[in-house]
């Protein structure tokens, strides 16, 4: 007998819209964290399918550092209007006015600041008792043993031995007042089904992702791109490198890749040619060892 | 090569990439058989772990002192983990090959970590068992053996690990397997296959080894990229619970949901649970366009021609193929919380959408993990598996776990403290407690039969059905006659019997698969209600005398009609060669 089955990318797009219809069922006051990043891009694309033809039953919160790329702003501002989110913006106002920045308070006390006390501050305040978030499983070591729906105490922080059993896709929803939960709808893909999916459904992503010529400085094997007045070494010059981004987060702390891919497939080639990790970029995670888990043990994403 | 003509190369390859078949398959192991090693082998073999990652892991192995690459500290997650240097939940990694992607759920094999191995096991196509080759089958392999067959999971591959140690010998791989396989013809386990390994050297892991000339089957990795994972779901009777509704408009009204099992195609007759109202599926609404199918596990949103008040926690199902209705069942609980599990203590069950509050009545018996012996108990501890009955406030319609993992499971929740306590698969069998007093007063012991009422389903071609129908005897024997004509094992139960019985007698006839139309004089209340009770409310059919014509033969062809509308019976429906169900 003829049985149909399901691609893994379809496999995956039925869990997470699975998951997504779950969370608006059960919860009050659910919200998407919205980075901008390709993770995103594709949880919005979820999130339409899920409820069409109705809106999107929940609105977007970016957590903006103020230290992200001007291009990624400009394609989060079009990208949402364009698809009518509701889209709230939350910015640590007091803590950049102190001048919280990484050159001057380092890379941990910033994202501390301007990141998680922001992200638990934007929570708080919209008084929402679940979050969508874009993060996967296999993305860092850490992340492997994270449940889809992620408990929070009233203080919004993890407690890696005080997490549900999640059997089937069976999830237990029931919270305290003033518990949340961080929900990851993404947890089963991994960087290349993020990469193919965004390629079938032609998801509209920030263009830093593409390879161009870009203004940036090298040291090392890091690339900087030059934005935000980033400190210079002494004697230190720009170049224009032909690069991309493989993550986006805030521009001091992620760097670019020598790259000439410009399209998609190009993109998901390069993939398969370098077989670097994701986050090799991204100098939180490698600022101490473990350090994903202490950050998340105090609310990071 | 242009640069236009390697576009359409990069093309073709995400074509092919992106139309691969995702396998779920669990690991279980204990500390120092290898699970971790085989693991790290794998996702290094097949090279999906990124070069930094390993960097990285190299420089952990030095603090560790440890020699070579240790393939375990691939895997080896949260950093209390590392510390102890055991895994003590259960982790997720992902690798690909041209093939499939797979997503394996690593579990550590330690008794005090049966949740976990349940866990990991709940959503596993494929399980591989690690045995150690010097030592045999151990308890332990027996417990991730036991965890297989409780789970459903339909394939189990047993790596019969270190070979090395063992000079790759093939008595030991060959008294290993048999050993193996007469201890899995106690269980109900999916398809086995065994294969002998070294996952520090690699042999028979990703290439087959010369080290084992006498071996003829395939590798690991050929195994997993092989082995048909066609969901036996897709085959079975449709079910969709209920998620969400969604209602943009007034024009708009669809129900969104996963496909638990079947297909769904526009035009199909549906019947809605708890309600029983019938309809059928307008169409099919997603995002790219309407779907001319829906299949399990699809997550789509299904609008019906009919305006029906349907809400989260309701059921689509076929009419003709309905799955149990009842607030009482009898299911194999996992435990999974210090607190243990009492009887009569008020819990949830969280079963597909549904969230209804439950007690467990009794514990029919508790399973010793490492014998398999039946004990008695009065509570189920942490890690302890046990058969219960269960009593929920709102029915539950269900299949057996073994026959949907969707619509058979479901986890019990503690109202008081949220935590996740219980994990349950639900048996195919009328639970004990449904015995009636009046039953047993006629000295019926169906439920002791070794014949399930699935199997008289299928043997006859056609569901039980109870029919109450008041004051028309005349219409419910020209109804037995139509029926019995168009090859339907009925019969009339006329209120000559002493009505107090009736009831009890219907239950008798359902239990033996028959349709049974009860025809009594007058309308009472408390027998109706006491037969919809023995019979399942799911398979009694209670007419309203006030809706049937006047007209005899009228009046049975609206009854005829109703237990078609219901699914009981079909109109092109000839004989009972049972190929029809």
């Amino acid at each position: 007998m003829d049985r149909p089955t399901l691609t893994h990318l379809r496999a995956l797009e039925a869990e997470s819209i699975h998951i997504m219809r779950e969370v608006v069922a059960e919860f009050a006051n659910p919200v998407m964290l919205y980075s901008i990043g390709k993770d995103s891009s594709v949880m919005l694309r979820l999130a339409q399918k899920a409820f069409y033809p109705a809106p999107m039953p929940f609105p977007l919160l970016h957590i903006d550092t103020t230290y992200k790329f001007r291009e990624m702003i400009e394609f989060r501002d079009s990208y949402t209007r364009q698809i009518g989110a509701n889209l709230i913006v939350h910015i640590n106002q007091q803590a950049v006015d102190n001048g919280a920045n990484p050159f001057r308070i380092g890379t941990q006390n910033c994202c501390g600041f301007l990141k998680t006390r922001s992200l638990l501050d934007g929570l708080t305040e919209g008084g929402y008792d679940a979050a969508f978030g874009g993060a996967r499983r296999d993305e860092e070591k850490s992340r492997a043993k994270e449940r889809i729906y992620s408990f929070r105490d009233t203080f919004g922080q993890w407690d890696p031995k005080n997490q549900r059993p999640e059997l089937w896709n069976i999830y237990n929803s029931r919270v305290n007042k003033g518990e949340t939960i961080r929900v990851f709808p993404l947890s089963n893909w991994t960087e290349l089904d993020v990469w193919q999916y965004i390629h079938i459904e032609n998801i509209p992503i920030v263009p830093l992702y593409f390879a161009k010529k870009r203004e940036v400085l090298v040291r090392g094997e890091s690339l900087l791109p030059v934005e935000h007045d980033i400190p210079r070494l002494p004697g230190e010059k720009t170049q224009m490198v032909m690069c991309r981004m493989r993550s986006l987060g805030c521009t001091p702390c992620t760097g670019a890749i020598r790259s000439e891919a410009d399209t998609l497939p190009k993109i998901i080639e390069e993939l398969f040619v370098m077989r670097r990790s994701e986050r090799e970029n991204r100098i939180i995670d490698h600022d101490q060892e473990g350090s994903m888990e202490l950050k998340k043990r105090e609310g990071y994403f | 090569m242009d640069a236009a003509q390697q576009e359409t190369e990069i093309e073709s390859f995400l074509a092919l990439e992106e139309g691969k078949q995702l396998l779920r398959f669990t690991t279980a192991g204990s500390v120092d058989d290898g699970k971790s090693t085989l693991i790290g082998r794998l996702l290094y073999d097949s090279k999906s772990v990124y070069e930094d990652q390993i960097a990285s892991v190299k420089k952990a192995s030095v603090n560790r002192s440890a020699g070579v690459i240790d393939f375990s500290l691939l895997t080896d997650g949260l950093k209390a983990e590392r510390e102890q240097g055991i895994t003590i939940d259960v982790a997720y990694r992902y690798f690909a090959t041209p093939k499939r992607k797979f997503i394996i759920a690593d579990t550590p094999g330690h008794e005090q970590y049966t949740r976990n191995m349940a866990t990991g096991a709940s959503t596993a196509h494929l399980a591989i068992v690690l045995v150690d080759a010097r030592k045999g089958v151990l308890p332990q392999s027996r417990r991730h053996a036991f965890i297989a067959s409780l789970l459903n999971i339909p394939n189990v591959v047993v790596a019969i690990n270190k070979m090395d140690l063992v000079d790759f010998s093939q008595e030991v791989f060959d008294s290993i397997s048999t050993e193996f396989k007469a201890f899995a013809s106690d269980l109900d386990l999916g398809k086995l296959y065994f294969i002998p390994i070294s996952a520090l050297d690699g042999d028979n892991v990703v290439s087959l080894s010369p080290r084992t000339p006498w071996y003829e089957g395939t590798t690991l990795l050929d195994y997993l990229e092989t082995v048909p994972i066609e969901g036996d779901e897709v085959a079975q009777e449709m079910r969709f619970p209920v998620q969400y509704v969604i209602r943009p408009t007034l024009d708009f009204r669809g129900y969104a949901g996963q496909v638990a099992a079947g297909r769904i195609r526009p035009g199909d007759p549906i019947m809605v649970l708890p309600s029983g109202r019938t309809s059928r599926v307008k169409n099919i609404a997603t995002f790219d366009g309407d779907l001319a199918e829906a299949f399990a596990p699809m997550s789509v949103t299904v609008c019906l021609e009919d305006e029906i008040d349907i809400s989260r926690g309701d059921m689509l199902v076929t009419p003709s193929r309905m799955p149990h209705a009842s607030r009482r069942v009898e299911a194999m609980m996992v435990w999974m919380h210090a607190d243990p599990m009492e009887i009569d203590k008020p819990y949830l069950v969280k079963h597909t959408t549904q969230q209804v509050r439950a007690t467990v009545t009794a514990i029919l018996h508790k399973v010793d993990i490492n014998s398999l012996a039946k004990n008695s108990a009065t509570q189920l501890h942490l890690n302890e598996i046990g058969a219960v009955a269960i009593e929920s406030r709102k029915p539950l319609f269900f299949d057996s776990y073994r026959k949907n993992r969707v619509t058979g499971s479901f986890i019990f929740i503690d109202p008081v403290t949220n935590a996740t306590v219980g994990a349950g698969m639900i048996l195919d069998r009328t639970p004990t407690q449904q015995r009636s007093s009046k039953t047993a007063l006629l000295g019926v012991e169906f439920e002791k039969s070794r014949v399930t009422v699935a199997e008289r389903t299928t043997r006859f071609g056609h569901q039980p059905a109870t029919v109450w129908l008041t004051s028309r005897l005349e219409v419910a024997y020209l109804v037995e006659r139509d029926l019995f004509d168009r090859g339907y094992l009925i019969h009339v139960l006329a209120d000559d019997v002493d009505s107090h019985l009736l009831p009890g007698l219907a239950k008798m006839s359902s239990a033996a698969g028959l349709i049974t139309i009860c025809s009594i004089a007058s309308t009472e209340p408390e027998e109706r209600e006491r037969a919809r009770a023995l019979v399942g409310a799911d398979r009694f059919i209670d007419i309203d005398p006030q809706t049937l014509s006047l007209h005899d033969e009228e009046a049975a062809d609206q009854v005829c009609r109703l237990l078609e509308a219901r699914g009981f019976v079909r109109r092109d429906y000839r004989g009972t060669s049972g190929d029809g169900i």
